[in-house]
């Protein structure tokens, strides 16, 4: 039986607050809006042939994951490495509420970690959610977040 | 110190604030790279009207729709992406020379359309009755029955009262020209036959087309 889909712009209204704070908090500012066309596009392209439309948030979230390692990998390859640079203001500003310290450390855990902490912290995500999101068992993904925390919890809390 | 808890809270608490308008800017740039990526399939926007704003939405092909009730604009929107595409964006631009033609047309300085018309939301012999009335001129007026004639089912009268009555685009393809059959009908819509946006919608655009007589009742050939 055909899925009836919604119209896309509905998908974008109704998401992409959510999505963006997710890309913020894992990008900061500056790249979030890039990697917001990227995953938007990204879902657009997909879209009609989607086969699925019980769960389009955490569809979304998927492909949002994906772009947010992209960019992470991507902004690794750009940088040169770090001992050769100047003190580089981490990429926060002023539109974290306080903290930036701490989303710093965010954007260092490996992917993994990173993607787990903001998908349950930033998203509100349930554990099962974060498992299908990222393509792990709920076991994996509450593991991610316990690392994830743990490893902060060193650095942060100093 | 170090607590748990305490780590938690603060990144509950120092995440962006839901009424960031980023997220607005951000999608309102959506539109424009979805176009350049070739995957805006189908545009839609606000309208002006004297009547109110009307739903218009234009695909690749042209013109596929205009809705006069805003109230109903959700489940349009949802007719189209189950017919045409569900690559359905705001796109308010896109619109620019449907706006432009009405606005004309409303205040009398444009007698036809050039637009091109996208047919994707109609089919078969609904199809055929609006396209044979897509070909009625500024102020000239038929009748269902003529209607039905011209798309080769004479005795299809109330077949082609019912595509009139499902048109997608009111306005641009006029089915406020078919009117009934000198006033014998009578009924809700009077000698006007009924119509989308209401008999008074009606009687506006045909008095913009100088197509009613002195007393109010539509100048049809012959009748």
């Amino acid at each position: 039986m055909a899925v009836r889909l919604p119209p896309f712009q509905a998908l974008l209204d109704e998401h992409r607050a959510d999505v963006y704070r997710f890309l913020v908090a894992s990008l900061g500012r500056d790249d979030a809006d890039d990697c917001f066309q990227e995953t938007f596009i990204s879902a657009l392209r997909a879209y009609p042939r989607l086969r699925d439309a019980s769960n389009l948030r955490s569809w979304l979230f998927t492909i949002a994951h994906r772009k947010a390692i992209d960019a992470h990998r991507a902004r690794g390859r750009r940088a040169t490495p770090v001992e050769d640079l100047p003190e580089r203001a981490a990429p926060t500003g002023p539109e974290l509420n306080g903290e930036p310290e701490l989303w710093a450390e965010v954007r260092r855990l490996p992917n993994k970690q990173r993607a787990a902490v903001l998908h349950r912290f930033v998203n509100d995500l349930a554990y099962a959610d974060i498992g299908q999101v990222m393509g792990c068992s709920e076991d994996a993904a509450r593991r991610s977040v316990h690392e994830g925390l743990k490893k902060l919890r060193t650095q942060w809390a100093t | 110190m170090g607590d748990m808890r305490e780590l938690e809270d603060a990144l509950r608490d120092t995440a962006l604030p839901r009424g960031d308008v980023g997220a607005d800017m951000a999608a309102g740039r959506f539109a424009a790279r979805a176009e350049d990526e070739g995957l805006l399939e189908v545009a839609y926007g606000a309208v002006e009207s004297p009547f109110g704003e009307l739903l218009a939405a234009v695909t690749p092909r042209g013109l596929l729709r205009l809705s006069y009730d805003p109230s109903r604009n959700d489940s349009v929107l949802e007719e189209i992406a189950a017919k045409v595409s569900p690559r359905v964006l705001e796109a308010p631009p896109k619109l620019d020379p449907v706006r432009r033609e009405l606005e004309e047309y409303f205040e009398g300085r444009r007698r036809d359309f050039d637009l091109k018309l996208d047919w994707g939301l109609t089919r078969g012999f609904f199809q055929k009755i609006l396209r044979a009335t897509a070909r009625l001129g500024f102020g000239e007026l038929a009748t269902y029955k003529q209607m039905a004639e011209a798309a080769g089912s004479p005795r299809a009268v109330r077949a082609a009262g019912n595509a009139l009555g499902s048109n997608p685009i009111p306005i641009v393809v006029p089915c406020h020209r078919i009117v009934r059959t000198g006033g014998k009908l009578g009924g809700y819509g009077g000698e006007l036959g009924p119509y989308i946006g209401g008999p008074g919608v009606k009687r506006h655009l045909l008095e913009l087309e100088g197509a009613l007589d002195e007393r109010g009742r539509p100048r049809l050939p012959g009748a």
